[in-house]
């Protein structure tokens, strides 16, 4: 713990701290609705973090990450909504989100275990459709996630009295709704990457890049790979069920069409552009993919009247196209990522 | 005689037609260095993997150190005291030499996913002393300068090093190399020859497999030889050398 406390790296946190606690005020002079863009980026940094464990540590490559998102969320939803008269409290909720997501984990692990790869890639990608339509369809005979319609008025967070919902006054200054659940998800997320940051560099840690690695080279060093894969999946898809719990709370409703594949797809491009199996590159990445298509949405048709006096393309979709080349473009010149680990770019660099 | 570490009892494996070894029965005695010997082809490594558990024999088993080995097992075999090294070396080839190594103490240690989480003393005494070991074993096969290199940047013979040092991380007491010295220069191989010869005088069983039969003959303290996945002989080299099946085997004649 020693190399925290030198000068430098303490002004370097206390700089991040200032940072983070003027962020959702600076955000705010945009409208509410920036804070919110920035509670969703932080959000996306618990997916990505979670799918890193998979793709980045272990090596496993899984498109249906969004399924255990969504088997958070629907937790949440059916646990503290009038839908089934529930209203749990959130510390009861969020474990049970993150066991039962955990448990999807392993169901999923468990038939994958000897596929790797493209094969292992399908298979996930059809059980997180699998789970999507579940949810759109288990509406009948008995109606438990009330189908394509979603579950509606979901409980916010609370703590006793204190609801995350809705503008209040702490200390004399006046906070948002949405300005709350980010001192909120800012806490759980120096949780999150410190818990990531902990099992990188532990016996597990090592045992899920051994995987990745040589599968077979691992065995015969002793490590049991079909737990360790095991565990790889059981705690991505926790982090993911705890991600959907609060997602699930912060809109207070939830619905099927927020799980399809491109959310999936979402998540393991910020994996991968931001630096795969980088911690600090995963959250660059999860920030980046979150915002930027924010940013276009709102600077790309003013910036067409503005150069050519009037709209040429429905900036709708040269947002689209614009993120799309960007992602081409950062693959053609960085293909281990933004913020690769040191390792990881002398691998693709090559040097001796 | 010496105590028995390994017997083999008619272990069998085809793949196919092909009978890739035909009940072939050999014993390991303890603190021996053990060569295993053949053309290419004859079955050698093939018997490394159904001991090791990577192949299921079609027939026969083990018995290790008193008690059966169980088949398809790898990381049990791990486990019970057998570790090995690839003939086509097999690191973690973007991990730190010092992090292949690490990897290998998983076997003798416990820390799980909560440990690693809380960061309790016990789980930081565990992870001081695996780093000090892997670097102690570093140190053993002298590429302890490389430690913070990754694996694939090291050189073929320093590779060959690593797996070994990998492979003594796992407290083996049956360590099996599977052709070394393949493509090392003399000045390397006689190295090597030194570095089994003290890991076995520091109390390890060595099996080995290798092509270079000078190295086997002078290393050795009994040799096997197989030849079309069945057991030619089974003695001292001396004896091993001028027997005129084995000659028959290497020249074809």
């Amino acid at each position: 713990m020693s190399k925290w406390l030198n000068p430098r790296s303490a002004t370097g946190i206390l700089l991040i701290a200032v940072a983070l606690i003027a962020l959702p005020f600076v955000a705010a002079l945009g409208g509410q609705a920036w804070v919110r863009i920035v509670n969703f980026a932080i959000l996306y940094i618990f997916l990505a973090l979670g799918l890193n464990i998979v793709v980045g540590f272990a090596g496993l490559l899984d498109l249906g990450y969004i399924a255990f998102y969504a088997v958070g969320a629907y937790t949440w939803a059916l646990l503290a909504s009038p839908h089934f008269g529930l209203h749990w409290p959130f510390w009861a909720i969020l474990p049970i989100g993150a066991v039962i997501a955990c448990f999807f984990g392993v169901l999923l692990g468990s038939p994958t275990l000897k596929l790797r790869g493209d094969y292992l890639a399908i298979v996930t990608l059809g059980f997180g459709e699998i789970v999507r339509i579940f949810l759109n369809n288990l509406n009948a005979p008995i109606n438990v996630t009330n189908g394509p319609q979603g579950i509606t008025l979901i409980d916010p967070v609370a703590i006793g009295d204190f609801r995350f919902s809705g503008a209040s006054e702490i200390l004399g200054v006046s906070l948002s709704g949405p300005q709350k659940y980010y001192f909120l998800l800012v806490a759980l997320a120096i949780f999150v990457i410190i818990i990531n940051l902990r099992l990188q560099h532990s016996r597990i840690g090592r045992a899920w890049q051994a995987i990745r690695e040589d599968e077979i080279a691992a065995k015969a060093v002793g490590i049991n790979t079909r737990n360790i894969k095991l565990l790889a999946f059981a705690m991505g898809a926790s982090f993911g069920g705890i991600a959907g719990g609060i997602f699930s709370a912060m809109q207070g409703f939830v619905s099927p069409e927020s799980f399809s594949l491109i959310e999936s797809i979402m998540i393991l491009a910020m994996v991968v552009l931001g630096g795969m199996g980088h911690i600090p590159g995963v959250i660059l990445g999860a920030v980046l993919l979150t915002v930027l298509p924010e940013v276009l949405r709102y600077g790309v048709g003013p910036l067409q009247v503005a150069v050519f006096g009037r709209m040429l393309i429905d900036p709708e979709s040269l947002r689209m196209l614009i993120f799309g080349l960007a992602l081409v473009l950062v693959m053609r010149f960085k293909p281990a990522g933004l913020w690769p680990s040191p390792e990881r770019k002398r691998e693709l660099q090559g040097d001796a | 005689m010496a105590d028995i570490l390994l017997e083999a009892r008619a272990v069998a494996k085809h793949f196919g037609g092909v009978k890739a070894l035909r009940e072939v029965s050999l014993t390991i005695r303890q603190g021996e260095i053990y060569g295993l010997i053949g053309p290419n082809g004859a079955g050698k490594t093939t018997f490394f993997n159904c001991m090791t558990g990577l192949y299921v024999p079609d027939g026969g088993g083990f018995t290790f150190a008193g008690a059966p080995l169980l088949a398809a097992a790898p990381h049990k075999a791990a486990e019970r005291g057998i570790a090995r090294t690839f003939q086509n070396i097999r690191l973690f080839a973007n991990m730190t030499a010092l992090e292949n190594v690490m990897v290998g103490r998983h076997v003798r240690t416990r820390a799980g996913v909560f440990g690693a989480m809380l960061m309790n003393a016990a789980t930081r005494d565990e992870e001081a002393a695996i780093r000090q070991r892997a670097i102690e074993l570093l140190h053993y096969v002298a590429i302890a300068d490389r430690a913070g290199d990754l694996a694939k940047n090291l050189s073929y013979g320093d590779q060959r090093r690593l797996e070994i040092a990998r492979a003594l991380a796992t407290e083996p007491s049956l360590l099996c190399l599977d052709e070394p010295a393949a493509g090392m220069n003399a000045t390397e191989t006689a190295e090597l020859r030194s570095l089994i010869d003290g890991i076995r005088r520091d109390g390890t069983t060595v099996l080995l497999i290798e092509h270079d039969v000078k190295l086997v003959m002078g290393l050795c303290d009994r040799v096997a030889v197989l030849d079309y996945g069945a057991l030619v002989i089974e003695d001292a080299p001396a004896v091993v050398q001028k027997d005129p099946r084995v000659i028959e085997a290497y020249l074809g004649a």
